[in-house]
């Protein structure tokens, strides 16, 4: 490591080093690495730039200044990453100044870059598994006419996602938070000339919007009470400034921030609709980060949520829901991407129920958020595989034996499936369980919390062993189901390029190793304690060898039962009708069924009412002014008859009139 | 008999010229109802001009009877007009203000 | 001004009674003198009664020669109240200059139209009356209610002849009113001018014109022929017949054939073959009158040459346009 920094310190100039003043935490810095730091923004906004505003002309060689600016992106978070890791552990939140972004009379806001381990995690991840992705992207998109297109919107989606996770405050975090939407909607509606996709990313597009009225509702709130939006000044002692029923308020809104954007329940139908985008971007947004931004929010917020229980133990369940939630339907699933779609929304409830256990959970959330990063990417890009060597067929009843034909993919989906199972020593054994144990850990002497949500973790981990295995064994084992000439065409499955393997080979190294050696002697729960807070561990409900057990238990059961369901019985290739449970999770627990009839349908009724309101009463009013006032002026107008002489005589009337009045007022 | 006498003569003279303005439809009548107004008018200066041993009164009625004769003028000039393009002189004729 | 002044002059030395009651009337300061009240009280009935003619008279001219009546009277009493210049200028200026424009116009516009006292507005015959009478009333009542001062008289401001002493105040108090009315008389003369201008807008027809054209059209170029060239008989009503013997129907005169009093061409034939051969000595001594009083216009014969009378509308069509006044005027 020390070589490493070294380094470091030999690619900053001298000159610019002597400057590089290491202030305490938390306070500004300028120069040395940190003055490039802006770099990580900088490249892949650059980049989306040239690709949309050359157009056509750079088609050819698009794709990889796409890759090269991510690639460079990460290049310079690793080597901040280095140079943090070089400080003391209580010097290394940072805060780089920019630039006054807002000077309105008593509210004044910087804009700056927080660098600290939770921000830098996250550069790391969104980088190193983006310039994965990226290059992933080259050979799968190779055949599209707007490859170039693409690129540049990935691009994007780094910038602000970088944005988001770098802001220094609430208000340029909402940009990034809206720049990852927008780049989501882009990326959902890519093929837009196909109705049901662009209705896909309208449909998440709209959801995202509930979700950040409630950020903005949130800043709001802290606006009034705190006069600022930075994290320095709102999240140092929030109790002293607000209430605990103001800050259960924003705990809340900030929840429905994050519920939108991680797609937890009730906000969570956008993300199987959102499969509709091409394969590396589910990867990267809708399973490795972008989706992640909500817990990112929550912890990042964690001062708030812990002087507000109440808030607390929402978060926690909505993680609980939402974890069973995506489990269950993702049981159902027989659409490969959304089957994985489902388990990254079960996963996300994981996290978010761990940021909801307060500091204790918080290291394990963005423990879980790192290593689900890579296995689940691994494994979206294992399903793009399949998809590239099976004519995009993404049925999974119409798979089944590819382990023969594409063995790399195979391979490194077993590791990701192995991984998220939590078998030791695959990287979801140190995170998941970590999570299942802290949710036995009782809170505030509750012991009642500790029992429902460490049982719902649980059983969470068996469902989740079933249906990973479920779609594992659809795809890889048991006979062939492929499409023949009968159906209209016949599959020849291939191994895809090395292009798209080597991402997948770097992310199974990830899905087996990081685990182990991220926790080894508590190295990333410390790497993240300057953020997070150092928290005792509080005594399980059951023994920490008895939870393990239980957890491997479970999998286990859950393993085998889908082994001999999908592995050794034959699968049939039309569904079968199933239990009342089974097709009820096929159309994800009626969750569109009930937002039409809960917000779509009294919404159409609502605008239909207010239509008809306005013609009946804003028109008729209006056009009811303009009838009387014509009515007036036509019966005024009997008047105007033409003739000088009536004129005259009004004339002549009005003066005797007059004369009247004066002779009898004078006299 | 007193100078009211003068004043009271002005009136019917007014009185009847008003009126001819209102009954008559011949505009070139209706237009001699005005002169016959204006006339009036000019007694009633030239008694208060008596009355009060000042010239003044005459003076404005000497203006009163310049600016009758510019409207006179005028005024003749339109009614030639319109009864060129309506071969009409009566002034209900022309009553294309209403509507 | 003293070309003015030297009419009024004349004014008065024309009428001596009005000259002689003249200084008492100025003179008397107050109440006016027993000549003053004659002459008022012979003047101001037949102004009332003139006036009404305004409101009764069918014939814009009498309305207008009322009113000259009317005018001319103001003018005596302008005199008798010792505003001589006004007198005069009323004199000179209302009934010579105005109400002359006045007749001018009634004669351009036609002296026949006459105002039918039918009213057409419904309801404005009343209200006129109503407003007249009721401002008659309101008028006196203001001129009965009214103070007013001791009259002066204008003894003292006629020290130097009225018209000089008009003359002082015109040009000096208001001398600018002046010089503003004497722009406002240009304009209005100008406005006159404006508004009774009509552009032309066709090419003027001179002789020229009306030759070419009717060259071009091929019609008759010489003078049309005389009617009634007959060896032995000569009339207004007989067509002149062409070298083939065929009467010429456009050699009678136009209102003759209108009114259908032309004579048939094939009947004086038949007439002239009669006289050849020696018959009807009787008929041949008559005259052209006594024959059109026994014989009313003959129809055509059937036998004879067509001439009958051309079509009535074209005939009419053919009016000139300034007819329906003259019909209006009947």
């Amino acid at each position: 490591m020390h070589t490493l920094t070294s380094v470091v310190d030999g690619l900053v100039p001298a000159a610019t080093l002597a400057t590089d003043t290491l202030s305490p935490a938390g306070e500004t810095v300028s120069g040395g690495i940190f003055s490039v730091a802006p770099l990580l923004v900088g490249l892949p906004l650059a980049s989306a730039a040239i690709l949309l505003l050359l157009g056509r002309r750079a088609d050819t060689w698009g794709h990889w200044l796409g890759v090269l600016a991510s690639a460079g992106a990460f290049v310079v978070g690793l080597l901040t990453f280095l140079r943090i890791l070089d400080r003391p552990a209580d010097e290394r939140v940072l805060d780089v100044h920019l630039g006054t972004w807002i000077d309105a009379g008593a509210f004044h806001l910087d804009a700056g870059m927080r660098l600290d381990p939770l921000s830098l995690t996250f550069v790391l991840l969104v980088t190193f598994v983006g310039t994965l992705i990226h290059v992933y992207s080259v050979a799968y998109m190779e055949h599209d006419a707007d490859r170039r297109r693409f690129f540049a919107y990935l691009n994007l989606f780094v910038a602000a996602m970088l944005v988001l996770v770098l802001a220094n405050s609430f208000l340029l975090l909402f940009v990034g938070w809206e720049g990852v939407g927008l780049a989501s909607y882009l990326l959902i509606g890519f093929w837009n000339h196909h109705m049901p996709y662009a209705v896909a990313a309208k449909k998440a597009f709209v959801a995202n919007r509930v979700g950040d009225l409630g950020l903005l509702i949130a800043m709001g709130l802290m606006f009034a009470h705190f006069g600022a939006l930075d994290f320095a000044t709102v999240l140092d002692d929030p109790a002293a400034h607000a209430s605990e029923g103001t800050l259960t308020a924003i705990g809340l809104m900030l929840l429905l921030a994050a519920c939108g954007k991680s797609a937890q329940f009730p906000l969570q139908s956008w993300l199987g609709d959102a499969m509709a985008g091409p394969t590396p971007v589910s990867a990267l947004i809708h399973a490795a980060t972008m989706v992640t931004a909500g817990v990112y929010l929550i912890v990042r917020s964690g001062a708030v949520f812990e002087a507000a229980p109440d808030a607390q133990l929402v978060v926690v369940i909505i993680g609980a829901i939402t974890l069973l939630f995506g489990a269950i339907v993702g049981c159902a699933k027989d659409d490969i991407k959304k089957a994985l779609a489902a388990s990254t929304m079960s996963q996300i409830g994981y996290m978010v129920l761990a940021a909801g256990l307060g500091p204790v959970g918080y290291a394990f959330a963005i423990f879980h958020l790192v290593t689900h990063g890579f296995f689940k990417a691994g494994m979206f890009l294992g399903a793009g595989s399949v998809m590239h060597g099976m004519d995009d067929q993404v049925d999974m009843r119409r798979f089944g034996g590819l382990a023969r034909y594409m063995k790399i993919t195979w391979i490194t989906f077993m590791m990701g499936w192995l991984a998220i199972l939590g078998i030791p020593p695959f990287a979801g054994f140190f995170s998941k369980d970590k999570i299942i144990e802290a949710a036995f850990i009782p809170t505030d002497g509750a012991q009642w919390r500790a029992w429902v949500f460490g049982t719902v973790a649980l059983l969470g981990a068996g469902i989740t062993a079933f249906y990973m295995s479920r779609l594992f064994f659809m795809t890889f084992e048991g006979e062939r189901r492929w499409t023949t000439k009968r159906d209209g065409s016949e599959q020849h499955p291939h191994e895809s390029p090395a292009l798209m393997t080597w991402p997948m080979i770097i992310l199974a190294v990830g899905s087996v190793g990081l685990g182990l050696v991220l926790s080894l002697g508590g190295r990333f729960v410390g790497w993240l304690e300057p953020v997070t807070g150092h928290a005792e561990h509080g005594e399980p409900v059951l023994p920490e060898w008895l939870l393990i057990a239980l957890t491997l238990a479970v999998v286990v059961v859950g393993l085998v039962v889908a082994w001999r369901r999908y592995a050794v019985s034959t699968v049939p290739v039309v569904p079968p009708l199933g239990t009342a449970l089974t097709r009820a999770a096929r159309v994800d627990l009626y969750q569109d069924a009930v937002n039409d009839a809960v917000l779509v349908e009294p919404g159409q009724h609502l605008t239909r009412s207010l239509v008809y309101a306005d013609h009946a009463v804003v028109d008729g009013g209006v056009k009811g002014l303009a009838h009387s006032t014509v009515g007036l002026g036509s019966l005024l107008r009997r008047a105007q008859t033409g003739y000088v002489r009536t004129y005259a005589a009004t004339m002549l009337g009005g003066l005797v009139v007059l004369l009247v009045v004066v002779l009898v007022v004078q006299s | 008999m007193t100078l009211t006498h003068y004043l009271v003569l002005s009136g019917i003279l007014f009185s009847v010229g008003a009126a001819t303005v209102l009954l008559r439809r011949n505009a070139i009548i209706a237009f001699m109802g005005v002169e016959l107004m204006l006339n009036a008018t000019n007694l009633s200066l030239v008694t208060f001009s008596r009355m009060h041993g000042e010239l003044t009164g005459q003076v404005l009625a000497f203006f009163v009877m310049v600016v009758a004769a510019a409207e006179v003028v005028v005024g003749l000039a339109i009614i030639v007009a319109i009864f060129r393009t309506r071969r009409s002189a009566s002034i209900d004729d022309v009553n294309l203000l209403k509507s | 001004m003293s070309a003015l002044v030297g009419a009024a002059e004349v004014v008065a030395g024309n009428l001596p009674g009005v000259a002689g009651l003249l200084p008492q009337a100025v003179d008397s300061a107050g109440d006016a003198s027993t000549a003053e009240a004659v002459l008022f009280w012979v003047l101001a009935p037949i102004m009332v009664i003139a006036s009404f003619g305004l409101l009764f008279a069918r014939k814009a001219v009498h309305a207008a020669l009322s009113v000259i009546l009317v005018m001319v009277s103001l003018a005596f009493l302008y005199v008798t109240q010792g505003a001589v210049f006004l007198g005069v200028v009323q004199v000179v200026v209302y009934t010579g200059a105005i109400m002359m424009l006045f007749l001018f116009v009634l004669m351009l516009v036609g002296v026949s139209s006459a105002d039918s006292l039918v009213e057409t507005i419904r309801g404005q015959r009343w209200i006129g009356w109503l407003a007249g009478i009721g401002l008659l009333v309101v008028l006196a009542g203001v001129i009965g209610t009214a103070a007013y001062p001791t009259p002066v008289g204008l003894g003292a401001a006629n020290e130097d002849t009225n018209p000089t002493g008009i003359a002082r105040v015109i040009f000096g108090e208001y001398v600018f009113a002046m010089e503003v009315v004497g722009a406002l008389l240009v304009t209005a003369a100008l406005g006159a001018l404006v508004f009774t201008h009509r552009r032309r807008l066709t090419p003027r027809l001179g002789q020229r014109e009306r030759a070419d054209a009717r060259v071009r059209a091929g019609q008759h170029l010489a003078p049309l022929p005389a009617p009634g060239v007959y060896a032995k008989h000569n009339a207004m009503d007989v067509p002149a017949l062409d070298p083939y013997g065929r009467p010429i129907e456009s050699s009678v005169p136009r209102v003759l054939r209108v009114r259908g009093q032309e004579a048939d061409a094939a009947e004086y034939a038949a007439r002239i073959d009669r006289v050849i051969a020696g018959k009807a000595a009787v008929e041949s001594g008559r005259t052209a009158l006594d024959e059109q009083q026994d014989n009313p216009p003959p129809v055509a014969d059937p036998a004879g040459a067509p001439v009958g009378a051309p079509h009535i509308g074209d005939a009419v069509a053919g009016v000139d346009a300034s007819a329906p006044d003259s019909e209006e005027g009947k």
